[in-house]
């Protein structure tokens, strides 16, 4: 190994320490954003490095040149265009795309390895990595755009099935695999191309049942789809850069995609074999029946005006109706009167892990106020009103009792709260379909209104009368 | 199987449990904006991409490089600034907002240094 060598993998390995160091400071927020600085500084080295390695090389022609400072300027200006004007509301789309991008790019690193080895014979160590690689990078390529697609409302958020799209599932995946094995024996780019097009329907025919609930589940292991794939191209060219990064972010999409699967209640197996109320929907289960009590603005407010303590149960309807500000404004004017306002997050309140989170701090709500659902649980029987907005099966009691859509699953006890107030449009289901026993409660009031308009209406209600 | 095979997998395996153990630490709050940065982590793959260019010299390895090139990059560019978008978001306390409360205001503006203001919330509850 000459000294060029040397220093080259030791900058590497210094990259791949910054890596780890930055994720180490998102353990908490106040330390995140210099995790962030330091695991960009580690990006620019590694990317430096690699230049340094390239130029060394010499072996770069004039029009090689051209097309990778044309294509990483291209790339980097459509990115920071699209992570600069992004709606915080829209950043699963934007991760999703991003999910398919690595992944893609993890492919062709692959692909064009194997087109240029194939005619020479490929070393068999090198063929598996290059051909899981092939086929893990583009069912992450696809399958995000599918994600991305649903997520942004430009394909049917609900999951999508046609006749045989199973069959045509497994079909894609037989192919891909026996293909995939043909090649480790017989070089063929033929087949390569073969494999690549059964990778892609995998993917589509992969993400398209499932239903738009379980999205943060299926970001969660796309992202960590795409870290393996970018591992599996650092086997290929043998860097062990890509290989630790791509460990590193499988790790944290597995372990994210096993707490929203948990937060969930369900196996992911059975979220990737088919959505809610995709087959096998039983009767709804009858819950209590009961009457449902609505409530006007005005006695919202008082109740709201004169509690001591709030808690607030944001869900998708509030991001969905992007009113996390109005929501913001009218926790700031209870505060003012006293009042100790909190916000109770459940895991797969949003579209993403920690989406919610990341909408309220756009609504300049202190990050201390958000709390996790364990740590806010117990807070409830001393809570004189729960202001549910926009969440439904997160809150449904019936989840604490077998046989239903929802049993088992962890629900935040708002139920326990001494009043309870529901910002709802309508008495529609859930995701589950079934009926929410919380609205039935005498404890509960139905406040029948858009998130947006109601928490305006709240808040101009709460200053004209006790103001 | 080669030393360097073996190498490799090793490098994989320890990789993958450093980020089992520090990742599981990460709060609740910060899983978007850690998804993100993982996200621009794995655009790594632009240190590949512009291998590729490195033995190109037909036009399909210059269509593969261009675009491997191109994803990557959008990868690694848009992930660290949404990234760090959100982050400048997380304020321990409510950062004073201009008069009128406007929520068109809110948005993008106020860094308080963390940790210099008293944390909220704790009264009201003896």
């Amino acid at each position: 190994m000459s000294a060029f060598d040397w220093i080259t993998q030791l900058l590497y390995v210094a990259a791949a320490t910054c890596f780890v160091l930055g994720l180490h400071l998102m353990n908490s927020p106040a330390s995140a954003r210099r995790g962030n600085q330091v695991s960009t500084a580690g990006m620019v080295l590694a990317v430096a490095t690699t230049l340094a390695l390239v130029i060394h090389a010499g072996t770069v022609s004039a029009t090689g040149w051209i097309v990778m400072i044309a294509g990483a300027l291209l790339g980097g200006g459509v990115g920071l265009y699209a992570a600069r004007t992004v709606e915080m509301t829209a950043i699963p789309q934007l991760v999703s795309i991003f999910n398919a991008v690595g992944g893609g790019a993890a492919a062709l690193v692959a692909i064009d390895d194997y087109v240029r080895l194939a005619s020479g014979g490929v070393a068999e160590s090198t063929t598996v990595t290059t051909i899981l690689d092939v086929l893990i990078g583009a069912v992450t390529f696809s399958g995000s755009i599918i994600a991305a697609g649903k997520l942004q409302g430009l394909i049917n958020g609900a999951p999508i099935t046609f006749p045989g799209s199973r069959a045509a599932n497994i079909a894609a995946a037989v192919i891909g695999i026996g293909g995939g094995i043909y090649l480790i024996a017989t070089p063929s780019v033929v087949v390569l191309v073969i494999i690549i097009l059964a990778a892609l329907a995998f993917g589509v025919t992969m993400v398209l049942p499932i239903g738009g609930a379980d999205m943060p589940v299926v970001i969660s292991l796309l992202n960590a789809f795409t870290g393996t794939a970018v591992a599996m191209a650092g086997f290929v060219i043998g860097s062990w850069a890509l290989i630790i990064a791509g460990a590193l972010v499988g790790a944290s999409g597995g372990i994210l995609t096993k707490l929203m699967a948990d937060a969930m209640n369900r196996s992911i197996r059975n979220i990737i074999v088919g959505g809610f109320g995709t087959g096998d929907t039983q009767a709804a289960v009858e819950g209590p029946g009961g009457d449902v009590r609505s409530i006007a603005a005005d006695d919202a407010a008082i109740q709201l005006a004169y509690a001591q303590k709030v808690v607030i149960v944001p869900g998708y309807g509030l991001a969905a109706a992007q009113a996390q500000h109005q929501v913001a404004e009218l926790a700031a004017l209870l505060e003012e009167r006293g009042v100790e306002v909190s916000y109770a997050i459940h895991p797969v309140a949003g579209r993403m892990p920690g989406h919610m989170n990341v909408l309220l701090a756009e609504a300049n709500v202190p990050y201390p106020q958000l709390k996790e659902m364990d740590e806010i649980n117990p807070e409830f029987p001393r809570t004189d009103v729960a202001l549910v907005i926009g969440a439904n099966d997160v809150t449904n009691p019936a989840a604490r009792r077998p046989g239903n859509a929802v049993s088992g699953m962890p629900i935040l006890d708002v139920d326990h709260a001494k009043s309870i107030i529901v910002i709802k449009r309508s008495m529609a289901h859930g995701y589950a379909g079934i009926d929410n026993e919380l609205y039935v409660n005498p404890k509960t009031s139905m406040f029948f209104a858009d998130a947006k308009s109601a928490l305006t209406g709240l808040t101009a209600a709460v200053k004209t009368l006790v103001g | 199987m080669t030393t360097e095979l073996l190498t490799d997998i090793t490098i994989f395996v320890l990789a993958l449990l450093v980020g089992f153990e520090v990742i599981s630490k990460v709060p609740a709050t910060l899983h978007t904006p850690l998804m993100s940065a993982a996200n621009s982590i794995h655009g790594i793959v632009l240190a590949g991409a512009m291998l590729i260019a490195v033995t190109a010299n037909n036009a399909l390895g210059y269509i593969l490089a261009f675009v491997a090139a191109a994803f990557a990059a959008m990868n690694v560019v848009g992930g660290y600034v949404v990234t760090g978008r959100m982050l400048k978001m997380f304020h321990r306390a409510r950062t004073p907002v201009p008069a009128g409360n406007s929520p068109a205001a809110v948005s993008g503006n106020g860094q308080a240094p963390a940790g210099s203001a008293p944390a909220r919330g704790q009264g009201g509850q003896a």
